[in-house]
């Protein structure tokens, strides 16, 4: 059972999903300990495998399916799942998400959806698997399928929303659908010209045959990063995120908008480095002239759209989109320390956007709304819910304590080392942006001032309000607990970053990037 | 160059079907990007991903390769064996063998086609989906053409108070809270000449949530004769309402009931039955609201 541990990962979900589906005949509130308890195993099963990865020579774990062998050459017939410290730290990130989203649906389900319980959690559980298996698979073709199981079960999850979500997902559904194709369109560039569809194999064959200059390999990568790009909502192609993320149920929103694009940042990453290999990548086309010049434009127009928005929900699904720009940007400027802080920030921000979306999902639920006028006063109303909100919001801006603050720290660090100064100067603006936004928020939650400006109260202690608008008056247990996990998990990540930066240099060791000057 | 055809032969023979893929491809991407109708640019997916199939597809062909199955005179197992020399070490072990590379050359290659299946089954799947949005978002506003979509979200959230959020659900709720919205802020809209058009656009929104409702049961009395008159129908009235809510915003002096009578003039005629029932509870409905203005 324990070697195949990195199996069980996928196995819980996939099959909780099915009892869901087979529960909806008759007892549909078994559905929600069905989906934590699978959560909890798949969780079993991916700590059981870092256990397995770290204690392993090469820091890697291959499994695979239907008993093929890797003996031919190129490597790779049958689907191989390929676990190394990278892959199997973004899993643990989805799987932990996952989770504490789980424990948190029970009422927003039963509330949004009534009715559609069973297949809530049906599609709930798929999405984690596909999320999962994107990030565990070794074979190209085998992470389309994953990355189009994750994009159907979204649509699902997200047009069971307001009646605007259908709309929103149907954008969705377009630009999903062309980015997913040209990735698929990629993968098979690649395999004319390498013969195989398993990612060491490809980069083995590669480095084999100096495939670098061949134009099909540029195509190929051209194709394979742009879909990628697409899918993860950067700035040219983000239209479909705002709308989406805002118009879904809120246990949607808050599964979806940590990992949806983060995970397909972890596939860039993994492209670029794993398969393409750094040399083609970063050396050999002249992405990394232009890229980070795109983050820029990416990060400014999202901060300053973010800056217009007066509804929280809307506010972070721009936030989302700039937070995407940093780690491509991380990535693209082509540094040691730029990766890790990329990596990092994967990671991260997951965490801190579970965060405020829960967070958002509790003010939606007390005040009826998430739009900026409505919030005065709300932190004498739910101060539990406001803290872990805000702890989120800090880790945004990056304050100390905080695992965004880390993170940060590392971008800035690859920004200097690699002397791209336009990546530096746009991370500052947009942290300067983002504390405008937070402290905006924390001015109208705390302080009772109006729309105009005018401030209501009458002297310090009095916000202006009615007594059953400031009464102690908390979100249920079942979504509080799970906040406050998700801060506490901001807090303790920030607090050992450490052991996770170490884990994350014995991934990047084998990789030959440019440290600048070491310190 | 051009005397012996090389460009011809190797644009137009050897390429032909990747210049085939690559001119779908674009069809499609531009199917779904232009088009303004849900349904083309779902057209335009079907297109785009079949290209990427006829691209797979194309890369499996190899010339005079048969199916990838084993034929008699290769079976290792099978009672055609005609060289026993060969698979003699394989009687002991009873899995299939793998077959010489001479033999080999004869099939084609599987892998592209068996990916096909799963991009097919996957494509089958994204449309299927994307279809059943497209009747949600056609029962959810009436309409499929993507401009008109965008104005009528539009105005549905102009209308709806912007300081409360746009959720279907605990609909009496949000009423209650925009109640005390309005008593909590006398200070900001005191005089009477801006509450009023602020009242007679909740009216409006009022009426249109009716007309539509009107709508929907038409089309579904008139479905069951034939469905593109219907979607015909309800498109060109549903522009027309359009027009007419335009125009009486513009002229915000006229007087309320004399643009809700134009907008009931301008409707299309009524086609059947149960509509015109409907909208005359409609009228009725403007006509014991109108008083109280």
């Amino acid at each position: 059972m324990m070697e195949n541990a990195i199996a069980w990962i996928l196995i819980f979900p996939l099959f909780g999903s099915v009892a869901c589906a087979i529960l909806r005949m008759g007892k549909r509130k078994i559905c929600y300990p069905v989906a934590v308890l699978s959560m909890v195993g798949a969780l079993w099963g991916g700590i059981e495998t870092l256990m397995q990865v770290v204690a392993s020579e090469e820091y890697t774990v291959s499994y695979i399916f239907g008993g093929w062998t890797l003996d031919s050459y190129p490597r790779g017939v049958g689907i191989e799942f390929h676990a190394d410290i990278l892959s199997i730290l973004i899993t643990l990130v989805v799987l932990g998400v996952g989770l504490i989203v789980a424990l948190y649906s029970k009422l927003p389900v039963m509330e949004e959806t009534p009715g559609k319980e069973s297949i809530f959690y049906t599609l709930f559980l798929l999405q984690v698997t596909g999320l999962a298996g994107i990030c565990l698979t070794g074979d190209a073709f085998n992470l389309y399928v994953l990355i189009e199981v994750a994009a159907l079960t979204g649509y699902g999850l997200i047009a069971m929303g307001s009646k605007r979500a259908a709309a929103a997902t149907f954008n969705y559904v377009i630009l999903g659908t062309i980015g997913a194709s040209l990735y698929l369109l990629g993968v098979g560039y690649i395999y004319i010209k390498t013969g195989t569809l398993n990612m060491v194999g490809i980069h083995d064959v590669i480095e084999a045959n100096n495939l670098a200059d061949s134009a099909t390999m540029q195509v190929a990568f051209i194709l394979v990063v742009v879909g990628i790009l697409i899918k993860m909502a950067f700035f040219p192609f983000h239209a479909w995120l705002p709308n989406a993320y805002c118009n879904a149920p809120t246990v949607t929103s808050s599964l979806l908008a940590p990992l949806v694009t983060k995970v397909m940042i972890y596939v860039m990453i993994r492209m670029l480095l794993s398969v393409f290999g750094v040399d083609f990548s970063f050396e050999l086309t002249l992405w990394t002239d232009f890229m980070p010049w795109l983050v820029v434009v990416a990060i400014v127009c999202a901060a300053v759209m973010a800056l217009a928005q007066r509804e929280i929900k809307r506010m972070l699904a721009y936030l989302i989109v700039a937070e995407v720009g940093y780690m491509v940007g991380g990535v693209w400027i082509y540094n040691y320390y730029g990766m890790i802080g990329s990596i990092f920030h994967v990671i991260s921000d997951a965490c801190m956007t579970l965060c405020l979306f829960l967070g958002a999902g509790l003010i939606l639920r007390k005040a009826k709304t998430t739009h900026f006028d409505g919030l005065r006063g709300l932190f004498s109303k739910m101060p539990l819910t406001m803290t872990g909100f805000f702890i989120g919001g800090f880790s945004i801006i990056g304050l100390p304590p905080t695992c965004g603050f880390f993170s940060k720290w590392y971008l800035i660090t690859g920004g200097m080392v690699s002397q791209r100064w336009e990546y530096l100067v746009v991370l500052m603006f947009s942290t300067m942006v983002m504390v405008v936004l937070f402290f905006r928020l924390i001015e109208r939650i705390h302080l009772a001032v109006s729309e105009s400006g005018e401030n209501l109260g009458h002297g310090h202690g009095d916000l202006g309000l009615t007594e059953e608008q400031t009464r102690f008056d908390e979100g249920p247990l079942s979504m509080l607990i799970p906040l406050i996990l998700a801060a506490s998990v901001v807090l303790i990540v920030g607090i050992y970053n450490q052991d996770v930066v170490n884990l994350i240099k014995i991934f990047l060791a084998e990789f030959n990037l440019p440290k600048g000057v070491d310190y | 160059m051009f005397e012996d055809g090389t460009i011809f032969n190797e644009l137009f023979i050897e390429r032909l079907n990747y210049i085939i893929y690559v001119i779908l491809l674009l069809i499609g991407l531009h199917g779904m990007i232009a088009k303004n109708n849900l349904i083309k640019k779902l057209i335009g997916m079907s297109i785009f991903q079949t290209a990427i199939i006829l691209f797979y597809v194309s890369v499996g062909v190899k010339e005079g390769a048969t199916i990838p199955i084993y034929l008699p005179e290769h079976d290792p197992h099978g009672s055609h064996v005609t060289n026993l020399e060969e698979n003699s070490s394989s009687e002991e072990s009873h899995g299939p063998v793998a077959l010489d590379a001479d033999l080999v050359k004869g099939y084609a290659n599987p892998l592209p086609h068996v990916l096909m299946l799963t991009a097919i089954v996957v494509g089958v799947a994204t449309l299927g989906l994307a279809l059943a949005l497209c009747q949600k978002i056609y029962q959810g506003y009436g309409t499929i053409e993507e401009d008109e979509l965008l104005t009528k979200i539009e105005r549905q959230e102009m209308r709806s108070n912007p300081s409360v959020a746009i959720k279907s659900m605990d609909s009496s709720k949000m009423t209650t809270v925009k109640l005390e919205k309005s008593v909590s802020k006398p200070k900001v809209s005191s005089s009477p000449s801006t509450q009023r058009p602020n009242a007679k656009l909740k009216a409006e929104a009022k009426t249109d949530s009716s007309t539509t409702k009107v709508k929907t049961s038409r089309v579904k009395s008139v479905s069951s004769k034939t469905k593109p008159m219907a979607s015909k129908s309800t498109t060109t009235g549903s522009r027309a309402s359009k027009s007419t809510t335009t125009g009486s915003r513009k002229s915000s002096a006229k007087p309320n009931t004399a643009a809700s009578q134009s907008r009931t003039k301008a409707k299309p005629k009524p086609k059947a039955k149960p509509k015109a029932s409907a909208q005359k509870t409609t009228a009725s409905k403007l006509k014991s609201r109108t008083p109280k203005k």
